[in-house]
């Protein structure tokens, strides 16, 4: 761990809002992903039988 | 074009219209104004000129989402559309027809308001020419705005946090102009700039509204 | 030539061929980028010395600009593919756009963040009216708008419309606001402290190798997320048209 002095509060709240902002993001992403996928598989197994 | 001008100038002066709430919504924000900031005269001195600003800037908001509310509900819109008349027109006589049921009695009311914010004398006639020269701009944005937003349901709230970004240069050096009237400096220049601001976006944000509510009437 | 149009940048407007591609492409770009990402910030984190004048908190750099660069760098990839859009018609163009949004919304925060955390131990203040950081607050607000409209609008293809217009003027007044800040008060922020001025490089070369990875890092996790993202949007869009059709037959 590096000495960061009288910096350390700014330094390490903005490593971690910037972790924080960005891992929030591609969870948020990653889920919307999942459940358009889910949805699109269940809507094109519905139209399967009927083509 | 002239007939367009007139049914809408009429139709806001009739009651119901609308005309004169902005200009009511302006008077009560400046009033509420100081019992917020407190009585200082010296202090109100200071914030005049934004105050009113703001306040045009909000008046002028207000009554943006009933521009092309009532016609595209009643389906005038799209005659407007089919008309000979290119839509560019229909946009620029609509922020036309806006500007003179709301900038223009703004601009008239703001001198009142003045006093009762105590804007020093030499303040008056920069704050009176950058409302007169910088609301036009607002009015045009506006019609961009309103245009976006002109048939979705609860339209209002989006159109304001659309509009208010465009909004800042307009109110950066209209309020510049008025500041620095106040202080006695140079308050030519950003007049300028501002008039320059407002000839721009008279000239161009009728086309973008076009497009936009040709979107919109597909 | 069928060789050669097969390579045209065109063809990945197809969705189909962009799906293929966006596929393929996919884990090599998000490796890169945590390679990259780790390496410049681990390597700016804790192997750098401090600055003589800042100390420690020029570790803020390596997020604070690349973040501030991408903000902008994002907007600039909406009005390309927004116009993209509006002459060609190319669904992926008006959806990548989409994609990119709140991707761009997420670094304007992280860049506003950073900066403030900055600021109060240098310059003695979290904000500052400045011109700099009030252009990235504007930008935010844009951001906000941009998103909302996509969100207000049922009609895919109107909002896709509606926001590229929004995107266009948008970028015009942002860069009236950006002067018109200029003229309203002059700065406390340096300027630009990636590009040398009189041959002198601004930033010494320990702090520069680490800067320039954790770049690359956030331009690769940009792409990454967009690719990520567009993919989404027109699997969603395959799954609105399909559902409308359910609800007709």
């Amino acid at each position: 761990m590096p000495e960061l002095g009288r910096y350390a509060f700014a330094v390490l709240t903005s490593y971690g809002a910037a972790l924080a902002l960005l891992s929030g993001l591609i969870v948020y992403s990653v889920l919307r992903a999942k459940r358009v996928l889910r949805q699109l598989r269940e809507a094109e197994a519905r139209r399967g039988p009927t083509q | 074009m002239k007939g367009l001008l007139i049914r809408d100038l009429s139709l806001a002066v009739r009651a119901g219209g609308g005309f004169g709430l902005g200009l009511a919504f302006f008077l009560i924000v400046t009033i509420l104004m100081p019992f917020g900031i407190g009585p200082n005269t010296s202090t109100l001195t200071i914030v005049a000129p934004g105050i009113l600003w703001i306040g045009a800037l909000l008046a002028c908001l207000l009554s943006l989402d009933r521009m092309f509310a009532l016609d595209w509900e009643d389906g005038s819109l799209e005659l407007l559309a089919t008309s000979p008349l290119p839509l560019e027109a229909v946009a620029g006589v609509k922020a036309l027809a806006h500007w003179l049921t709301t900038g223009l009695p703004l601009v008239a009311a703001a001198p009142v308001l003045g006093i009762v914010l105590n804007l020093p004398p030499q303040g008056f006639f920069w704050l009176i020419a950058s409302l007169a020269i910088g609301t036009p701009a607002l009015s045009a944005i506006g019609t961009f705005g309103a245009a976006l937003t002109v048939g979705l349901k609860r339209g209002g709230l989006l159109l304001s946090l659309l509009v208010l970004p465009l909004y800042v240069p307009t109110l950066l050096f209209g309020a510049e102009v008025a500041r620095r009237g106040v202080e006695g400096s140079d308050a030519a220049t950003p007049l300028v700039l501002l008039a320059g601001l407002t000839l721009a976006a008279s000239a161009a944000m009728p086309f973008a509204a076009a497009a936009a509510l040709r979107v919109n009437l597909r | 030539m069928p060789k050669l149009r097969a390579m045209s940048l065109w063809e990945y407007a197809n969705p189909r061929k962009f799906m293929a591609t966006s596929a393929a492409l996919l884990p090599w770009v998000i490796a890169l980028s945590a390679i990259c990402l780790g390496t410049g910030l681990i390597w700016g984190f804790f192997f750098t010395p401090d600055e003589r004048l800042q100390g420690a908190s020029v570790k803020i750099f390596y997020i604070h600009v690349p973040t501030a660069m991408m903000a902008i760098n994002a907007w600039a990839m909406m009005l390309v593919t927004s116009l993209i859009w509006l002459i060609r018609r190319h669904h992926v163009s008006a959806l990548a756009a989409k994609a990119a949004a709140p991707v761009g919304l997420v670094f304007t925060a992280i860049a506003l963040i950073t900066g403030a955390l900055w600021g109060q131990p240098t310059w003695g203040t979290w904000w500052e009216w400045d011109p700099r950081l009030t252009s990235f607050l504007i930008l935010f607000l844009f951001y906000l708008g941009y998103i909302a409209l996509w969100e207000a609008v049922e009609n895919p293809d109107s909002a896709a419309d509606l926001t590229s217009v929004l995107c266009l003027v948008g970028s015009v007044f942002a860069i009236v606001s950006r002067y018109a800040l200029l003229f309203w008060n002059q700065g406390l922020h340096q300027g630009w402290s990636i590009s040398a001025t009189d041959g002198e490089a601004p930033v010494a070369d320990v702090y520069w190798y680490p800067a320039m990875i954790s770049i690359a890092g956030f331009v690769l996790l940009f792409v990454a997320l967009v690719l990520f993202r567009t993919r989404t949007e027109i699997r969603a869009r395959r799954l609105k048209a399909l559902i409308t059709r359910e609800r007709m037959a």
